[in-house]
């Protein structure tokens, strides 16, 4: 399942929800990302985050189908967050759930990976003085594309 | 009879600095995204950033393209700055 929302979202009540995904699941993985204090600039104070209503659903509904493909996987969750952000507010959870571990911490890591290099979603940072797009980063790139 | 249209949006540092999230464009046959994309460029201001430099993305109908992806009437093409979530 996948929500695109500006409200925050509870971890553990997400977490439960995979656990209940049946008696088959052995592993569930879960990642939650944070507003950090220092990206492109230094003295962030909170992030906005733009997305692509529509296309940038497909495009996670693609990677999780893709994921499906490439490991056994149950169950996926993914949250990501748009609009105003502050220090420390979540922006993004993947929870994913399977028999055995390693395939639910490789489809998780997919998944992270390419939401930072190919889903439609931009942040700007916003500091005391300034607002700031921040840039796509190569370790980025050569980390989504490990994976093709 | 209306001329043949799609439409073109912008996002992210794109839709600020051109300060424009949408545009209705006239569409001729064997148009690509590639000639949009020039034709936008040759504007005046803000719109001369097309041309080079900064790396744009783009998408029609809401799936990656490529400058030679062909468009026509009632298309969504979409242009953007590579995308930086998670």
């Amino acid at each position: 399942m996948i929500s695109i929302q500006t409200e925050d979202f509870d971890a553990g009540t997400e977490y439960e929800a995979l656990r209940a995904s049946g008696s088959g699941t052995g592993a569930i993985l879960t990642f939650s990302g944070l507003v950090r204090d220092s990206g492109d600039l230094s003295g962030v104070t909170g992030l906005f985050l733009e997305h692509y209503p529509g296309m940038t659903e497909q495009v996670i509904q693609n990677l999780i189908d893709e994921a499906s493909r490439r490991w056994s996987i149950r169950q996926v969750r993914v949250i990501h967050r748009v609009g105003q952000l502050a220090l420390s507010d979540q922006i993004v959870f993947v929870g994913v759930c399977s028999a055995h571990r390693a395939d639910a911490f490789a489809a998780g890591e997919f998944i992270m990976d390419a939401l930072k290099t190919s889903v439609p979603f931009w942040k700007k940072e916003i500091t005391g003085g300034a607002e700031h797009w921040v840039e796509q980063k190569a370790s980025d790139r050569d980390r989504a594309q490990s994976w093709d | 009879m209306t001329e043949p249209t799609l439409t073109v949006r912008f996002f992210a540092r794109l839709r600020e600095e051109l300060e424009t999230d949408r545009l209705q464009l006239p569409v001729t046959p064997g148009q690509t995204v590639g000639d949009i994309l020039s034709e936008l460029a040759n504007r005046d201001g803000a719109w001369s950033q097309l041309k080079s430099g900064q790396p744009v993305m783009v998408a029609v109908n809401q799936a990656m393209a490529k400058p030679n992806t062909p468009v026509q009437a009632g298309d969504e093409v979409a242009f953007f700055p590579p995308v930086t979530g998670g």
